[in-house]
């Protein structure tokens, strides 16, 4: 399968604060790809390189075949989408309007094509019901769903998603988690999703990628039932085995 | 070594402060520029809404503030004034007080507090909850999408709520003048008199360039908050402290251009 996100010897963090370094490798088109490890390993600090947020500190980092510059951010932007970790939809509008959002500023549809879509949209996560709802109106489970459906609006090749399961129940974690092997499935999507949670990784990731804060790097690459069986590195066994990485 | 060591971070502070007000700036000009081309992408529903906040839901409190303005310029005036017997030209002393300077002053001050405050706290917030970043990574400038209608809007604001306060402060001190025995319509007559054209443009030019300060100081506030626990409250404070710090700096070369030019 052809790279969707290549990266290759990258250096992650913040100016004056290198977080990761040498980190190698690629999100192949079609896949669930998970970044994992304990908090603070720098997980979410890739993302933010991987979406455009943060520059990278070194190394080359390639998302659809671009890198991110401010001659190609206008046409990287329409190729991914994002879900927070806090589902960061906007106060003001319900979800209809947040789900549209993305709709009225880039694509040339109509005003009823916008509607229609959305409303498709906001159908797929199941949440077709709750379109005249405010976010302050629903629960935490369902501001994640309305922001997947608002990350899908334009139909792009990769959907970023920063811990979905953070703050929520195992019910609505594992629901989640169907939603997005069905989306997976249905929509031929390739999703990078941010976590730490081993269920979620079991059932949803097709490969991943280990950091370990103190090493300053990726530790392991993988499937990760088989990262869990037979990988020679204790703290990627414990991590898999046991949730906890005391080495 | 530890005091060099502190004076140099404080430098390094005011410098990265300095730099991202100037960054801020430059963004917000160029799309502003970018919005002559195409004038389609502002946000005038939300410049509507934060207009309303502004402008109307500030109404009563400007013209609060504005009688008692007109009330107490008015008694202290008059106190002098009564020696000689002139009382009545407390009328135009308060004209020209109001429409010259403390009307806009004192209205820009509000209208910091009031929501400047508002404009980092709201996008302060949105900052925490990630919003921003979920703005730019969808391709939509945060500057555009927040900081332009919530400009545009204390733009507009700040000549309505000077008029309003303005007035409110002229019904003070005629009220005031009623008390002393001179007759309404004798104040009235005065303060027609008083107030010219170019006085009144020039007291609402003011009005307007104060709601660009305190509409560019609350957003740059809200922009650059930080990610802690008292992150949004030191955004609004540095807002308020701002907005009246730059009103007044702008006030004072305003008088200093006046005075050159005999204005």
């Amino acid at each position: 399968m052809e790279p969707v996100i290549e990266l290759d010897k990258v250096d992650a963090g913040y100016p004056g604060a290198t977080i990761l370094k040498n980190v190698s490798f690629d999100v192949r088109k079609g896949e669930v790809f998970a970044l994992l490890g304990t908090s603070g390993c720098g997980k979410s600090t890739i993302m933010k390189h991987m979406i455009g947020l943060n520059p990278v500190l070194g190394g080359r980092l390639k998302v659809c075949g671009m890198e991110w510059s401010d001659r190609t951010r206008a046409r990287l932007c329409r190729k991914i989408g994002v879900m927070y970790q806090s589902g960061a939809l906007f106060g003001n509008m319900n979800c209809l309007e947040n789900v549209m959002l993305p709709l009225e500023e880039f694509s040339r549809l109509g005003r009823k094509a916008r509607r229609e879509r959305a409303m498709a949209l906001l159908a797929d996560v199941e949440l077709a019901d709750a379109a005249q709802k405010m976010p302050a109106e629903i629960s935490g489970g369902m501001r994640k769903r309305v922001a997947i459906a608002r990350a899908m609006a334009l139909d792009p090749e990769v959907v970023f998603l920063d811990e979905p399961s953070a703050g929520l129940d195992p019910v609505t974690s594992a629901s989640l988690d169907n939603l997005i092997l069905k989306l997976k499935s249905e929509k031929a999507m390739t999703f990078v999703v941010v976590t730490h949670e081993l269920p979620s990784i079991f059932k949803i990731a097709d490969r991943c990628a280990m950091f370990d804060k103190s090493r300053q790097a990726m530790i392991a690459l993988g499937v990760p039932a088989e990262l869990k069986e037979s990988s020679e590195d204790p703290f990627v066994r414990n991590f898999f085995s046991r949730g906890e990485c005391h080495v | 070594m530890a005091l060099f060591d502190s004076m140099g971070r404080r430098w390094l502070a005011l410098f990265k402060g300095f730099h991202g007000n100037l960054s801020f700036l430059g963004e917000t000009t160029k799309e502003w520029l970018g919005m002559l081309v195409h004038p389609g992408r502002f946000r005038f529903g939300d410049a509507a809404l934060a207009f309303e906040r502004a402008a109307f839901d500030g109404l009563p409190i400007c013209g609060g503030i504005g009688f008692l303005l007109g009330v107490i310029l008015s008694f202290q005036s008059a106190a002098a004034l009564q020696q000689f017997g002139v009382e009545i030209y407390v009328s135009d002393l308060i004209t020209i007080g109001l429409f010259r300077e403390l009307g806009p002053l004192v209205t820009a001050i509000i209208l910091a507090g009031r929501s400047g405050s508002a404009f980092a706290a709201e996008i302060g917030t949105m900052k925490v909850d990630e919003e921003l970043d979920a703005l730019t990574t969808m391709g939509l400038p945060p500057v555009r999408f927040l900081v332009m209608p919530r400009v545009a809007a204390a733009i507009l604001a700040m000549p309505i709520l000077t008029i309003f306060a303005e007035l409110a402060g002229l019904v003070g001190g005629a009220i005031v003048l009623e008390m002393m025995n001179v007759p309404n319509a004798v104040f009235w007559r005065h303060v027609a008199a008083t107030a010219d054209t170019f006085m009144i443009l020039f007291g609402l030019g003011k009005a307007c360039l104060f709601g660009l300060l305190v509409g560019l100081v609350g957003c740059s506030a809200g922009m650059r908050t930080q990610n802690t626990a008292d992150g949004v409250g030191r955004a609004a404070t540095a807002a308020v402290v701002g907005g009246i710090v730059s009103i007044a700096l702008a006030d004072g070369i305003l008088a200093v251009i006046c005075y050159a030019w005999n204005l």
